[in-house]
């Protein structure tokens, strides 16, 4: 079976970006997948926007605080108070940057970030420290990796989950040093313990001062001669991440990372060690090794195609790029991401979400085979999310309180959907509406289909069966 | 043993629903109960952080009166177990449990460089790894995992809530996550399910695992509502959550499924304020649930196969804050209910609070050395590849 143009861009539209978009389609079979690669580039390259969500009371209270006193020496009560001010705004830009993967241009920028948003894993609730932390992401996405990690290692957010505020001469604390080469760079079994606790010492003195600004603390940094992957010098936590870049093993784990997330859970030995080769050589250029994947031949194989189980955000916003829809209340797409079990900006720990089949339990699978018919107002949403206690401080609240049925308030731009079918006679639409929103060899028979869509008019014909499509094992793949 | 009547209609219904029902929910071929000897282990996770010091009262404890002059529960108010030991005033079933040699009670669990954030706490709790490592495992998924691997009729976990906890992921095996079988059957779009499910054809790898885990959920979502519809519940349940939920556990142990684990969650025990009204209706909840529960399974003659076992992320610091509650801490105590335990009562020393780390309770006891105690001795796996190491077994079972 020969791939046609469109699924081919389809499936550079659901690895590269977040899905095609209805009003696209009539464009799909037209293009190459190069011609189109080179346009979300472009639409990539603009400068920019960075985030502010953060509150006017969040930005008094802490602003205030700084002209006056230390924050350590605030009442039990404005603590609590900037905390849950903190993870309202983290709620904010959430559902921003969630806005953005759904409506932005720069596509490819918005999905690698998620991406890296996963690689760099860090679940702190300083609504400042994570936005610039996305805002580095964001900007380095497509740009150097070397330099985005180096930005990363010095970002407050980072230093903070990982402790480094705490590494010291005098006692050094492993931990920054330690996920940094396990999780950001070479990956387990490429270092010894020793080369851990060198690196560890070479990183003392990192830290951030209250205004939220990387500072490198001297009398706190250890000066003597540290020995680290076989070189020796009274290196800093700069060194550290020279010699880590140095090593070919750096290129090859990233590398082995983003072909098994964009191309392949089952990754290629000979593929990856290509593909890093030239992201050695390009001194880690981000945007060489993408440009090797989405314009190679390969990338387009049939069984690189409809194979990877979409993550829960990945879901949600393809539905969601498909159909244009207004939330009205909004909130409910945080408790879709909370019960799917990815919630951007609280990952389950530094090693991010292990993705693949780990999204899938018997559970999690029938309420993502519901969520098309829930935003499309044909169900309520039935699901009562487990509590947290890291932001509920042991009250309830109102989701948590009751299983009731949720109505989520939603309007789908049908109109604009349906003119896209126009032209197509009615005996093709089945055909070709699947293929537009199945991206697997597997399809569903237009017998059953028939079964369950409403056939009175063209358009709840096609209402209807987009939405069956969507309630399928097969969608849960792109 | 013959089937009941109302047994026997409902396996008239079941007709056509047996055929797609998946091995491994399948009844024992025996008719009738379970085999004696068939081990179930219940889960209750107390979430938030339960106050260990305020559960088992060390009443005779200076220390313990010191740090906590408004908290700390007075020797008369509570309900002893021992001269020097008391439990709980709202926990008068598990008072019960203790006087009838049915409770187990283990202290100053806990696990080295304890972790104090709700989330990476139970985290390491649930994956039952070490705290500097991440696993995107259970403990008890990997033991679905380590039951399964090449066996004909591999046993189930079941989760009473909408959604599956970690420690119920394995590798290649998950638990299943039901809170109400009916509802999980009838609103999830089942017809239109059964109808793809039977039409698709085997082909692409990961369709096909959507395609079975999908086809299973339903059918045992169908087959659990049915068995737990056979066991006419004997018991009045609190109508409380817990009550509700226990009460369907006891009614599918009490089936032909052969399930070996359960797992149910209660919260929230994050008391940082007014902690002692907030402890009592929690309590209160857990006593009346477990006290209907235990009676159920002791008069169908089960008790000594079943066991009860609560555990919580961590405990409590050892002082009361200025709030009328307690922060964040470290080890913490477990019960262990069951008709069939070795050891009963207290089974090691109360927590030493003369030896505090920072104004935290330090751990005795790594809860990994409990979980290899229970799959080794409760449930008859292999504890070190499922745990990764051995830990050392405890004597209690």
């Amino acid at each position: 079976m020969s791939i046609s143009n469109q699924l081919k861009n389809q499936h550079l539209l659901w690895r590269a970006a977040f899905g095609p978009m209805a009003e696209n389609v009539n464009e799909l079979s037209d293009t190459s997948p190069q011609n189109l690669y080179a346009l979300l580039l472009k639409a990539s390259s603009k400068t920019l926007e960075n985030f502010n969500v953060a509150s006017n009371l969040f930005d008094g209270l802490v602003k205030g605080v700084r002209d006056v006193v230390q924050l350590q020496n605030l009442s039990k009560e404005q603590k609590q108070m900037i905390r849950k001010q903190s993870r309202n705004d983290l709620k904010n830009l959430n559902l921003k940057w969630l806005n953005e993967m759904i409506n932005s241009e720069a596509q490819l920028r918005e999905k690698t970030s998620l991406f890296w948003h996963g690689h760099f894993a860090c679940r702190v609730i300083n609504i400042y420290f994570q936005q610039q932390l996305l805002d580095i992401i964001r900007k380095n996405a497509l740009g150097n990796f070397g330099n985005m990690l180096r930005e990363v290692s010095k970002s407050p957010a980072m230093l903070s989950f990982l402790n480094n505020q705490q590494n010291k001469k005098q006692h050094p604390n492993e931990n920054f040093a330690r996920e940094v080469m396990e999780l950001f760079t070479m990956g387990r079994g490429n270092y010894s313990e020793s080369d851990i606790k060198e690196a560890a010492r070479a990183f003392t003195g990192w830290g951030f001062n209250i205004h939220g600004e990387f500072v490198d603390r001297p009398f706190q940094h250890d000066n003597g001669n540290k020995t680290f992957l076989g070189k020796t010098g009274n290196f800093n936590g700069d060194d550290i991440i020279d010699i880590l870049l140095e090593q070919k093993q750096t290129a090859r784990f990233i590398t082995n990372k983003i072909y098994k997330y964009f191309v392949n859970e089952n990754s290629d030995s000979n593929k990856v060690e290509t593909l890093a080769n030239g992201f050695y050589q390009s001194g880690y250029s981000i945007k060489k090794l993408l440009e090797d994947i989405y314009i190679s031949d390969w990338f387009y194989d049939k069984k690189n195609i409809g194979n990877k189980i979409k993550s829960p955000v990945e879901l949600l916003v393809g539905i969601r790029r498909l159909l244009p829809m207004e939330i009205k209340n909004e909130e409910i797409q945080l408790l879709f991401q909370r019960v799917l079990g990815q919630i951007l900006f609280y990952p389950p720990n530094v090693a991010g979400w292990p993705g693949g089949k780990n999204w899938i339990d018997s559970s999690a699978l029938m309420l993502r085979l519901s969520i098309p018919r829930v935003l499309t107002n044909a169900n309520e949403f039935l699901i009562k999310p487990k509590d947290d206690d890291d932001t509920m401080m042991g009250s309830k609240t109102e989701e948590n309180s009751e299983t009731k049925g949720r109505q989520v308030y939603t309007e789908v731009d049908w109109k604009s959907v349906l003119k896209v079918f126009e032209s197509i006679p009615r005996e093709n639409l089945a055909e070709d509406l699947s293929n537009l929103v199945l991206q697997t060899q597997s399809k569903i028979s237009k017998n059953i289909l028939e079964k369950y869509i409403d056939k009175g008019s063209r358009e709840n014909y096609i209402k209807t069966t987009i939405v069956e499509l969507m309630s399928t094992p097969e969608y849960q793949l792109c | 043993m013959l089937f009941k009547r109302r047994e026997f209609l409902n396996i008239g219904s079941l007709a056509t629903t047996s055929l797609m029902m998946p091995k491994f929910l399948k009844a024992f071929e025996t008719k009738g109960m379970v085999p004696p000897g068939n081990k179930v282990l219940v889960v209750i996770q107390l979430s938030g952080g339960n106050d260990g010091l305020n559960t088992v009262i060390p009443v005779t404890n200076d220390i313990y009166y010191k740090e906590r002059p408004r908290l700390g529960i007075q020797k008369d108010q509570s309900l002893l177990l021992t001269d020097e030991v008391g439990i709980n005033p709202a926990l008068a079933g598990f008072k019960n449990l203790y006087d009838n040699g049915n409770l187990g009670i283990l202290n100053s669990v806990g696990y080295p460089n304890p972790d104090r954030s709700h989330f990476r706490s139970m985290d390491i709790w649930q994956s039952g790894v070490e705290s500097n490592e991440y696993a995107t495992t259970g403990w008890l998924g990997r033991y679905l995992d380590a039951q399964c691997s090449g066996c004909g009729k591999p046993t189930q976990a079941l989760e009473v809530d909408d959604v599956l906890s970690l420690a119920l992921k394995g590798e290649t095996n998950k638990g299943l996550a039901v809170k109400d079988p009916k509802r999980l059957f009838n609103t999830s779009h089942s017809k239109y399910f059964k109808d793809i499910s039977a039409d698709h054809q085997n082909g692409e790898e990961t369709v096909d695992y959507l395609y079975k885990t999908m086809s299973e959920t339903l059918s045992s979502a169908e087959y659990i509502f049915e068995q737990s519809r056979l066991h006419q519940s004997s018991q009045t349940y609190p109508a409380t959550e817990l009550g509700k939920n226990l009460k369907t556990i006891a009614s599918l142990i009490l089936s032909h499924i052969n399930t070996k684990v359960y797992y149910v969650s209660l919260g929230s025990f994050d008391t940082h304020v007014n902690q002692e009204n907030q402890q009592k209706r929690l309590f209160t909840e857990l006593d009346g649930a477990l006290t209907a529960f235990v009676k159920e399974i002791k008069d169908n003659n089960r008790f000594d196969d079943v066991m009860l076992m609560t555990f919580s992320e961590f405990g409590r610091r050892v002082s009361q804050n200025a709030s009328g509650g307690t922060d964040h801490g470290t080890a913490n105590n477990m019960f262990f209910v069951s008709g069939g335990l070795k050891q009963k009562g207290i089974l090691n020393a109360m927590p030493d609070l003369n030896n505090l780390n920072e104004g935290d309770l330090k751990h005795t006891i790594d809860f990994k050395d409990v979980y290899a105690t229970v799959l080794k001795k409760w449930l008859g796996a292999d504890d070190k590849s499922i745990l990764g190491k051995q830990y050392d077994y405890l004597s209690f079972i």
